[in-house]
C-alpha cells in the first residue's frame, strides 16, 4: 500500500475527556445506540436486574415448600408451584446471580488467559508462538463441555472447579483471535520505538500492544460470556452446578421438566431468562464488532473509530 | 495559449461553445449528505480531446472526490448535489443507474492508485482484460484482436504469456499498465487516472506517463490526471486546474501556470517542489488546510497567505479570469505574477570525526540475501543520503544500524565501538546515541498516549530523567519543533501529518543522539509539509552538529539536505561521494538514468 497520500484529517472536534481516558467507550458507545445493540443491552441489563437484585425482593424463601407441587399460578404465587411445592417466583428471582457471577468470572479468567497467550505468542515469535499455539491446539481440540464434564466427574462437582473449567476452555478461542489481531499491531512503527527505547517484551506488549486490542477484546469478551452462560447452565441442567436445594435456572428446567403439562412456567421463565441474556449479550457484542467493522456506524463516528485505531482488522 | 483557454471558457462561456470539448464540468457541488457541508463547491473545468487536464492539491483538497464524480461516483456519506457533468455533451448526472453502468468502462474509465489492489488477484490477466469487453458487449466484434492492439499499446506485449498470469506475477509497473490497458480496452471517450504512478519507481513512472500521453493523443482521449505531484503533471498535461479546500483555485495552461503562478497556494506549492538539479531552499507552506467541509466564510487559503487582507478573511472571492488564467484570489491582479523561486542553500559543512561507520555490512531476509558488503561513513555535522529504488535495501540498511534487523554480519561502528547485532543487546547509551524517525507518522506514534507521554518516554527511559522537569523538558522538544509545548496534551489522531512527523522527530532529539536515521520520513506527507520538514530537520542538525542519515527515493530532495549521497542498487552500493557531485556528474551509468528519470518541473508545455 502507498503511503503517498494520506487520508485527510478528521474534524478535529474536540472529544469529551471520558472517552480520551477510556477509549473503548468511543467503540462501545455507538454501538449501543444501534437498534441492534440497544436491544441488546436491553435484554442483557433486564435478566442481570431480575438475578441481582431478585434475591432481595423475592416474596418467599427459595427453598420453603409453601404451595402444592406443580401447583397452578395464582394470585399469592404468580408463576405457580414447582415440584416439590417451592414458588417458582422466589426460585426465579433468586436463582440468577450466581450462574451470572460464575459465568462472568469464567469468562474473565478465559480472557485473561486467552489475552495473555495470544499477545505473547504473536509479539515474541518463534520458538514461544510455537509452543503456545500448538498447546491451543491441543486444549482446542476437546469439545468445551465435554473437557468440563470430564474433570468435574473426576474431581467432583465444585464450583471453582466449574468456573475454572469453562474459563480455561475459552483461552484458546481467544488466544487465536487476539494474536492475529496482535501480528497486526506489531507492524506498526510505535512498537519499534518503544523497543529502541530499551523497553522489556512485558512491557511493550502491556504498555504498547494491550492498549490497542481494546476492541478485540470487548468483542472477545461478549462472545465468551455469552457461551460461558450457555454453558454454565448447561451444567447445572446436567446437574454439575449448586447442589440442590439452592435454586439455579439452569437446575429448575430439569428439575420441573416432568410437570410440564401441570404448571409449564416453572420451565419456560427460566428458559427465557436464559435465552433473553445469551441472545441480549450476543447482540450487543455482534453491535460492538459491526461497529468497530465499520458496517454500522455513522459517518461522524467512523472518524472517530478510525482515528482511534480501534477498527478491529484496523491499521495501516 | 490566450484568453481562450478550456478553463476561462467554462467559467465564462456561452453553453453553445462545450461542442469542442469532450468533457466539460459546470459548478459541481458535493455535500457530505444531503444537507451537509458542501466538501467541492464551484468546480468547472473543461477537457478537449486528445488533452490532458492535470487536477492537483494536497491530500483532503478534493481531487479524488472529483475524480471519483466523474464516473457518476461518490464515497459512502457524499452526495453530488449540483452542477452538471457533460461528456460529449450529455450531462452524466441525469443517468438513470442502469445507463450509468453502461457507460462506466465502456465511455468513462478509470484507473486507481494502486493495482496491485484494483485487479483480482485470483482471474489471470486476460480473463480480466476479455471481462471488460464481455460486460460491454458491442464495443468490438473481434475481441481477441482489441486485446492484442491494446496490449502493444501498452507497451505490455513483450511477454508472450501475459494474458496467463496472475497480477501478482507482475511487477508493479507491469501491473499498472495492466491497469491501463484495461481502461483503454474499450476505446473511452474519457479517463480518469487517479495518481497512477505515486507507488512506482521513477523510471517506472516515466514509462508509464510516456503511454498515457501516446494513448491519450493517438484516440483522442480526454483525460484527467489526479496528482499531489506538480513535477509528474508539469510534464503530462496541457492544462493543469489546482485545487484547494474543495474549489479550483487557480486553472490555465499548464506552462505559464508553472512558470507564473498568480495564486499564493499554487506559488507556496511550486516553492516547496524540490529541484532534483539544485540544492534549493524549500520554502512549504505553514499552517495546514481546513478539514473537507469546514471553510470560513472567507477565502480558505487566507490563513496559511501572507498577502490575504481583511477582506480575503471575510468573503469568498469569485473565480476571475486573469491572464488566460482562471484565478480565486481578491488580490490575483494586484499582486505581479512571479516566478516560483527557490533560494539556493550551502549544505556544504566541515565534515567532523567519524560518528558511524559501516564495513563489509551484509544483510538477508532469512535465506534471501538483501545487503552485500556496504561500507559507509557518516561525519559528525553531515547528513548523508541513501537513495535507491524500491527494493534496493534502504530501509534494510537503516533498520540494521538501528538494531531492528538483526541477521547481518559485518561491522557497525558508533565512535569507534562496534555495535551488537539487535537493538536489545545494546547498551541504553547506545540506543540513545542512535534515534530513528520511521516513514509513517500515522503508525510511528501510539495512538492511546498524548504527545507529552510519547515524547517524556524516551527522555525517562534512555535520558534517565527524573519526572520533576519532565513537562518542562517535553515542552522544550517540542518548541524545538516549533510545535508550542501546548500540543503535549494532545493526542497523535488529533494532529495533522506534518504535526505528527513533528512529534516524531521531536521525540527523537529530545534525548540528544549523536545520530539520526531519518526512514522515508517525508514520503507519506504533502509536498507543501515536505517542504517543512525538510527544512527543519536541516536546521536542528545544523544547530546539534547532528550526524543524519537521510533515506529517501526521491532524488530531488537529496540536495536540498544532504551533503552526501550514496546511491543503493540491489543491495549493493553503486556510487557514493559528495552529494552534488554524484548527482551532477554521475560516475555511473544507473545514478545517471535515474536521474534522467526524475520528473521535473516544467515550465514550457510538454511535448
Amino acid at each position: 500500500m502507498t503511503t503517498a497520500d494520506p487520508p485527510a484529517a478528521a474534524p478535529a472536534a474536540p472529544r469529551p475527556a471520558r472517552i480520551r481516558r477510556h477509549q473503548w467507550l468511543a467503540v462501545l458507545g455507538p454501538a449501543v445506540r444501534t437498534p441492534r445493540g440497544a436491544v441488546g443491552l436491553a435484554l442483557a441489563a433486564l435478566v442481570a436486574l431480575v438475578a441481582v437484585a431478585g434475591p432481595f425482593v423475592a416474596p418467599h424463601s427459595p427453598d420453603a415448600l409453601v404451595t402444592l407441587a406443580y401447583g397452578k399460578p395464582s394470585a399469592a404465587f404468580p408463576l405457580g408451584g414447582d415440584f416439590l411445592g417451592r414458588d417458582v417466583l422466589s426460585r426465579v428471582l433468586a436463582g440468577g446471580w450466581l450462574l451470572l457471577l460464575m459465568a462472568v468470572t469464567a469468562t474473565a479468567i478465559g480472557v485473561a488467559a486467552g489475552a495473555a497467550a495470544g499477545v505473547s505468542a504473536a509479539y515474541l515469535r518463534g520458538r514461544s508462538d510455537g509452543l503456545i499455539m500448538r498447546t491451543v491446539d491441543v486444549i482446542l481440540a476437546f469439545p468445551q463441555l465435554v473437557f468440563a464434564l470430564l474433570l468435574l466427574s473426576i474431581l467432583g462437582p465444585r464450583l471453582w472447579l466449574i468456573v475454572l473449567a469453562v474459563g480455561l476452555t475459552h483461552a484458546p478461542a481467544v488466544a487465536r483471535v487476539l494474536r492475529s489481531a496482535t501480528l497486526d499491531v506489531c507492524e506498526r512503527d510505535f512498537v519499534k520505538v518503544a523497543e529502541l527505547q530499551g523497553m522489556r517484551p512485558a512491557a511493550v506488549m502491556a504498555k504498547e500492544i494491550l492498549p490497542s486490542l481494546s476492541t478485540p477484546l470487548m468483542v472477545e469478551a461478549g462472545l465468551r460470556l455469552t457461551y460461558s452462560i450457555i454453558i454454565m447452565s448447561g451444567l447445572a441442567f446436567l446437574g454439575f452446578g449448586q447442589p440442590p436445594p439452592a435454586p439455579n435456572w439452569g437446575t429448575m428446567i430439569n428439575e420441573n421438566r416432568d410437570g410440564l403439562s401441570l404448571n409449564p412456567w416453572a420451565v419456560i421463565v427460566p428458559a427465557v431468562l436464559i435465552a433473553m441474556l445469551t441472545i441480549g449479550t450476543n447482540l450487543l457484542t455482534d453491535s460492538i464488532g459491526r461497529v468497530a467493522l465499520g458496517v454500522d456506524r455513522r459517518p461522524e463516528e467512523a472518524a472517530l473509530v478510525d482515528d482511534l485505531g480501534l477498527s478491529a482488522g484496523g491499521g495501516r | 495559449m490566450t484568453t481562450g483557454g478550456p478553463v476561462a471558457a467554462v467559467a465564462t462561456g456561452p453553453a453553445g461553445r462545450d461542442g469542442e470539448y469532450r468533457l466539460a464540468v459546470r459548478d459541481l457541488e458535493i455535500r457530505s449528505g444531503r444537507g451537509g457541508p458542501p466538501v467541492v463547491s464551484g468546480v468547472s473545468f473543461a477537457v478537449r480531446p486528445g488533452d490532458v487536464l492535470g487536477l492537483v492539491g494536497e491530500s483532503g483538497s478534493g481531487k479524488t472526490t472529483v475524480a471519483l464524480a466523474l464516473l457518476g461516483h461518490t464515497r459512502r456519506g457524499l452526495a453530488i448535489t449540483g452542477g452538471e457533468i457533460l461528456l460529449d455533451g450529455a450531462d452524466l448526472l441525469r443517468l438513470k443507474p442502469g445507463e450509468m453502468r453502461r457507460l462506466r468502462g465502456a465511455r468513462v474509465s478509470y484507473v486507481p492508485q494502486d493495482p496491485a489492489a484494483a485487479l483480482n488477484p485470483a482471474l489471470r490477466i486476460g480473463y480480466q482484460l476479455r471481462e471488460a469487453l464481455r460486460v460491454h458487449a458491442g464495443v468490438t466484434r473481434d475481441p481477441q484482436a482489441r486485446i492484442a492492439e491494446v496490449l502493444r499499446e501498452a507497451r505490455l506485449d513483450t511477454a508472450p504469456d501475459m494474458l496467463q498470469r496472475y497480477p501478482h506475477q507482475l511487477s508493479g509497473g507491469q501491473q499498472q499498465r495492466v491497469g491501463l490497458a484495461m481502461a483503454f480496452v474499450c476505446r473511452p471517450s474519457l479517463i480518469v487516472l487517479d495518481e497512477p504512478t505515486t507507488g512506482l519507481d521513477v523510471s517506472t513512472q516515466r514509462h508509464i506517463l510516456d503511454t498515457v500521453r501516446s494513448l491519450c493523443r493517438g484516440y483522442g482521449v480526454a483525460a484527467v490526471y489526479v496528482s499531489h505531484d506538480l513535477a509528474v503533471v508539469s510534464e503530462l498535461v496541457a492544462d493543469v486546474a489546482v485545487m484547494y479546500a474543495g474549489r479550483i483555485v487557480e486553472a490555465g495552461p499548464a506552462a505559464p501556470l508553472f512558470s507564473r503562478p498568480l495564486h499564493p497556494y499554487t506559488r507556496g506549492l511550486l516553492a516547496s517542489v524540490p529541484a532534483p538539479d539544485g540544492a534549493a531552499r524549500l520554502a512549504g507552506i505553514p499552517g495546514q488546510q481546513p478539514p473537507p467541509g469546514q471553510r470560513g466564510p472567507g477565502c480558505a487559503f487566507a490563513p496559511r497567505c501572507d498577502l490575504a487582507l481583511d477582506r480575503c478573511r471575510a468573503r469568498e472571492p469569485e473565480p476571475a479570469v486573469l491572464a488566460g488564467r482562471t484565478v480565486r484570489c481578491w488580490r490575483a491582479a494586484e499582486v505581479t505574477p512571479r516566478p516560483a523561486g527557490h533560494g539556493q542553500v550551502t549544505v556544504a559543512a566541515p565534515p567532523g570525526r567519524t560518528v558511524l561507520s559501516l564495513r563489509a555490512v551484509s544483510a538477508s531476509h532469512g535465506s534471501v540475501p538483501v545487503l552485500s558488503g556496504i561500507g559507509l561513513d557518516v561525519p559528525a555535522r553531515a547528513c548523508v543520503a541513501i537513495v535507491g529504488e524500491s527494493g534496493s535495501g534502504k530501509t534494510t540498511l537503516a533498520r540494521c544500524i538501528i538494531g531492528l534487523h538483526r541477521n547481518w554480519t559485518g561491522e557497525i561502528t558508533l565512535h569507534g565501538a562496534p555495535l551488537a547485532h539487535g537493538a536489545r543487546q545494546r547498551p541504553r547509551e547506545v540506543l540513545r546515541q542512535i534515534q530513528c524517525v520511521f516513514q509513517n507518522p500515522y503508525t510511528s506514534l501510539n495512538p492511546r498516549k498524548t504527545v507529552g507521554q510519547i515524547i517524556a518516554e524516551p527522555l525517562q527511559r534512555l535520558g534517565g530523567l527524573p519526572r520533576a522537569g519532565l513537562a518542562e523538558r517535553v515542552a522544550r522538544a517540542l518548541d524545538d519543533v516549533s510545535l508550542g509545548g501546548g500540543f503535549a496534551s494532545r493526542y497523535p489522531d488529533q494532529l495533522s501529518g506534518g504535526e505528527r512527523q513533528r512529534v516524531a522527530i521531536a521525540r527523537a532529539l529530545a534525548v540528544e543522539p549523536d545520530l539520526l536515521v531519518c526512514d522515508e520520513v517525508t514520503s507519506a506527507l504533502d509536498v507543501s509539509v515536505q517542504a517543512v520538514i525538510v527544512e527543519l530537520l536541516r536546521a536542528v542538525s545544523a544547530q546539534r552538529h547532528l550526524a543524519m542519515i537521510f533515506i529517501t527515493h526521491n532524488l530531488a530532495l537529496v540536495r536540498s539536505i544532504a551533503q552526501f549521497a550514496v546511491v543503493l542498487r540491489a543491495g549493493a552500493v553503486v556510487e557514493a561521494g559528495p552529494a552534488d557531485r554524484v548527482l551532477s556528474r554521475p560516475a555511473s551509468e544507473y545514478t545517471a538514468r535515474l536521474m534522467a528519470d526524475v520528473p521535473r518541473l516544467a515550465t514550457s508545455p510538454p511535448p
